[in-house]
Parts: C-alpha cells; structure tokens; sequence
C-alpha cells in the first residue's frame, strides 16, 4: 500500500481557509513514499520537451517519452496524457501558468526543452509541485553526444524520482542477463547486457558455450560469468568496454561458478565443487591468491557480500535443506538465518545494508521474498511456477528476476518491494539470469 | 575442432534415434567437448563398442528429489558399467551430473556435481581406475525431457555415464 504523502492538500486547505501559520508549518511538499505501496499513482503531465533551434528534430518527443515510461514504470505515477492538456507549454523560460495544469488534476509538471548543435545534445528540465506552484529543486541541464539521448532521458528520470520520493533514482542503470534461444534439450545461452528498460542490447558471449549467471562489478566496468568453453564450469571475468576475458579461480580437476564481486571490486567470492561438496573461496583478483571459506562437506553456494563488506549471505544444505546462512567475510562461523517453511536460496543483499533478497520454494510453487538481515519480517512478494534469482536494482527498492511458467519460456520480471507493480521487462526473446549494473551516473 | 565434434555427436544421436532406447537420444548435448576424443560409437551387438554401452549396459541412473543416494536399481546399474569398463580399458569416462528443474540454478550446479561424485565413487569402489574418470555438472541445464511434469523431473534427475576413446 503506497501512501501519497501530502499534508495536509495544500491546495484545497490553502484555498479553504485564511491558512493559519499552524496549517503552513505542517503542509509539505509533494512527496511520494514508496516503501508503503500506493494507493492511488501521482498524476503527473509530461508536455513534450520544446525543440529549440532546427537541429532539435524529434529528441524532444523522444525523451520525453523515454522519460514518461520510466515514471508511469514505477507505478508511483500515472501520466495525464498530450490529448487531455488545456494548455501548452510554448516556451521553456516562461512562467508556468499552475491554473491550467490544476484544472486536468496533475499534481507533479514536468517541463523541458532541447537543442542540438553539432553532436552535442543539450537538455534542460524543470520539475514543478502543480498544487503548491513551487519549483520542485533548481532547473537542471545536461549535454552529452547525441548518441547518447536515452542516457539522458533516464538521467533527467532520475532526477524527478529523486526528488519525489526522496530516493535516489535507478532509471540510467544496465542489466546483464542471459539470452536464451533453440530448444529446451540443447539451449543456447548467450551473456548480454541492456539498458534496465531492455533497450540497447548487445551481446557480450557468441552462444557457442552455455554460460550462466553474470554479474556486475561495483563499479560497473567488469562483468563476471560462469561458462562451459571448457567443457566445465569455470568462472569469467569480462572486461566491458574491451570485451577481454579471462578465466580466473580456475583449478584442474574441479568446477567452479556463482562468482559475484566484493564491495570494493578487488575480490571475488565463489563456489567451488570437487569431491562432491561445495564450498565458498574468495579470490584476491591482484595477487591471485585464494582462500577457503567454508569446509563443511556440503553445498554453500550462491554468496553475496553486504554493501559494507563485512559479511556474506549463502545458501547452503549443511542441515538438511537449502537455507540461508550470513558469516564474516573472512570466513568463520555462520549463522541460520532463514527459519521459514521450504527451501531458501539465491541470497543476495540490498545495496541499502537494510534487506535480502531470496528465492524460496514451499509446497511446488516459488517465491521472491525479502526478509531483514537477520532473517526476521519474511515477506514474499511473488508466487509462480518458478521464480529465481533476485537483484537489486540500485536504490534497493526494485528487484529484477527470472520468471518461468510451466511449459514457457523464462522472462525477466520486476517488483517493488512492496511486492507491489510486477511487470515484465522486454528482451529480444527468452530470458533469464538478470544482475543490476550500479547507478551509472 | 569444436563444430566437428557437435556434427559427429549428432550424427550419433540421429543414427540412434532409431534404435530401441526408450529415451531416443544417448548423449545429452553436452556442446563443446571435454578434452576427451569423440569416437563412433559403433553397432551395440559389439559388445565392445559406445553403443552397447549406452543401450546394453545403460549409461545412465537416477535420482530422487535433492538427494545423491544410488538407488538399488542404480547399483545395479552402476556395477554392470564397473564390469564392462574393467573389459573396455580403452575408454575414458565423462561423469555428467544433472537435476531437474525444480530448483535454484547453482545449486543445482552443486547437486549435480554431488551426484556425478556419487557415481565415480561407486565405479573407483568397484574397481574402475580413477584416472579414467572426470566429472562434470549441468545442473538444469540439460534436460532430456522439458516438460513442466513429474514424469520429467524424473528423467532429468540423473548421472550420465559418456565414455569416449
């Protein structure tokens, strides 16, 4: 249940009352709170950004409506549409007449224009509270190449998130995943990365080897994955921008996979099977010096640092069934921290400090949930057929995972937190395996 | 090197696609190669050759829900491809260990390498020389029968069994 967070209306109270200094103090700005799911979405009007100059083209509309799909995505915020406007915006600069955009309802207004010269693409944007008539924040401007408008669009999307919930944004952030293909016996599985609104897509692997679970590294540069070029499973890390590769953590004679990056992105944390059990190393990516985390004789997979670094969440079978276990990063005694009915996995903690995120399996159906890091107010925000593999989006409020019904094909799906707006996110074809990049900007 | 062995491993799985296993096809798609030389596999009246070993023998055991315990049957299984390995000193073996899809992919990363651990031990225990054999997991990944049913998960939940020259 989200809560649109105005107090008093101040609008209507203003209007009703000679406003008593009392009323003032309390009234605040507008302000949505999307850690209690809404009620109702914020409506909002989005004129399209005024093309100034003849360079200008159609980037106005363009970002504009790149902008519009990233707000009304949240579920947060409903556009009013162009068709319902009684008034335009016909200049950037000119004072907004606040009367035309109360009379269709909008609470929040968004204005902008571009210019283009050259190569360069110059977009401004101004964020206004319609019921108050206050600027919401100063007036923004940002220039980049042209080539890269849908950047600025998620950046100016961004900033309007920002500033109407208080959180940071999510909007100018990639998601690597796997994109499936042929058929179900024999599947081809190729590394990708996309913008997170499943534009831009582009392959990172060839599809020859079947590769699964890639990550983000913190800073976004590297991605790491776990590929069969071998014939078995070893662990690679990517460097984007050059797309070079390498094997790390490899040793003959054993399989290695579920790598994700420390905080600081000079370390690797990993499982490695030999023997029959698995067990978790961390690899120094500097020195190439390894160390053994747990040795416990049965399955510790999937470990995902905290943001600060100190601890790991795993999952692991030592008692029987897959639960969830938090230990220091060094490795040492573990703790239980999954008490719930079925079977946890795929730990992976929110960027925030504050949640995990898990996969749970109960009575043949599967769950995204979050629970408090100490394992307490389990909450499970998705039921289907299957559902795996959190991640967080940036800000922590958003989680991204593989959803497949019986018989279909996998696709990437997205949650609040609040177990609220589950929509599918767009890709080329079957999908699975997602990892958030962190906040480009 | 890679596509030759893809072309000639499907060219065994069609010429045995025709014979009697119930299951149609005898390898399970495993792509690139292991390191381990492919080679015909032969007529399965040869009692020497990979197709007896897949139909006659059996290549393959399986597994309940989460569990790499060898079953009775798997025993069986299992000790009849000791005996016939022990005959065949010529061939390497490839263990692949599977799951079914009912649950999380690394981990069942791990319970597939838990079982193919299961099925060498079994084999070194019966006399097979452990420098013979590798193992390896696919997890999910390589289902024989996709279908969102029991009977399914049933088949996927298995030890592989590939030898190769």
């Amino acid at each position: 249940m989200t809560r649109i967070a105005r107090r008093p209306f101040l609008g209507l109270m203003a209007g009703a009352f000679a406003a008593p200094s009392q009323l003032l103090a309390q009234s605040g700005p507008l302000r949505i709170e999307v850690t209690e799911g809404v009620i109702e979405p914020v409506p909002y009007a989005i004129p399209d950004f005024l093309a100034e100059g003849s360079g200008a083209g159609d980037y106005g509309a363009r970002i504009t409506r790149v902008i519009a799909a990233n707000l009304s995505g949240t579920g947060l915020m409903r556009e009013i549409p162009a068709s319902a406007h009684v008034a335009r915006i016909s200049s950037f600069e000119s004072p907004v007449q606040f009367a035309d955009w109360r009379a269709i309802n909008a609470q929040a207004l968004i204005t902008g224009a571009v210019q283009v010269s050259g190569q360069n693409l110059n977009v401004r944007f101004r964020l206004f509270d319609v019921s108050s008539g206050q600027q919401m924040g100063d007036g923004l401007q940002l220039d980049g190449r042209t080539d890269l408008w849908r950047r600025m669009a998620h950046r100016v999307s961004d900033q309007v998130y920002s500033r109407l919930t208080g959180e940071s944004g999510y909007f100018d952030s990639r998601v690597v995943f796997i994109a499936e293909s042929g058929s179900r016996e024999n599947r081809r599985k190729q590394v990708a990365v996309m913008d997170q609104d499943g534009e831009n897509v582009e392959f990172l692997t060839d599809g020859s080897a079947l590769s699964f679970a890639p990550r983000f590294s913190p800073s976004g540069e590297r991605v790491l994955f776990t590929s069969y070029e071998t014939g078995f499973p070893r662990i690679y890390l990517m460097d984007l921008a050059s797309r070079r590769r390498q094997v790390i953590g490899d040793q003959p004679g054993t399989m290695t996979f579920a790598p994700r990056f420390a905080p600081d992105g000079n370390s690797v944390i990993y499982s490695l099977s030999v023997g029959g059990t698995t067990d978790l190393y961390m690899l120094e990516l500097d020195s190439g010096r390894r160390y053994q985390l747990t040795q416990t004789g049965a399955i510790d997979t999937a470990p995902s640092y905290s943001p600060n670094g100190n601890r790991v969440v795993f999952e692991s079978d030592r008692q029987g069934t897959s639960q969830l276990y938090v230990m220091p990063a060094g490795g040492g005694s573990a703790e239980r921290i999954s008490h719930g009915q079925g079977r946890y996995s795929t730990p992976v903690w929110s960027p925030r400090g504050d949640l995990i995120a898990f996969t749970k399996s109960h009575a043949g159906r599967f769950h995204i949930g979050v629970m408090r890091t100490d394992g307490s107010n389990e909450r499970l925000l998705t039921a289907s057929f299957l559902d795996e593999g959190p991640t967080w989006a940036p800000n922590g409020r958003v989680i991204m995972f593989t959803r497949e019904a019986a018989g279909g094909d996998p696709v990437l799906m997205s949650v609040d937190i609040t177990g609220r707006n589950l929509r599918r996110i767009p890709t080329p074809g079957p999908a699975s395996d997602p990892s958030w990049s962190p906040l480009m900007s | 090197m890679k596509l030759f062995t893809s072309a000639a491993l499907l060219a065994a799985v069609l010429a045995l696609a025709a014979c009697s296993n119930p299951r149609g096809g005898m390898t399970d798609g495993t792509g690139p190669d292991n390191g381990i030389a492919t080679t015909a596999l032969g007529d399965p009246s040869d009692p020497t050759s990979i197709a007896h070993f897949n139909q006659r023998v059996g290549d393959r055991v399986h597994f309940v829900v989460d569990s790499s315990d060898l079953t009775g049957e798997a025993q069986s299984i299992l000790r009849a491809q000791a005996a016939w390995l022990e005959r065949n000193s010529q061939y390497q073996v490839l263990i692949e260990g599977h799951a079914d899809e009912r649950g999380t992919r690394e981990y069942n990363v791990a319970l597939g390498a838990r079982r193919a651990d299961a099925v060498q031990r079994f084999l070194v225990n019966q006399g097979v020389q452990s420098g013979r054999i590798r193992t390896v997991s696919y997890g999910k990944e390589r289902p024989v029968e996709a279908c969102p049913e029991q009977r399914c998960w049933d088949q996927n939940r298995r030890s592989v069994t590939v030898v190769s020259r």
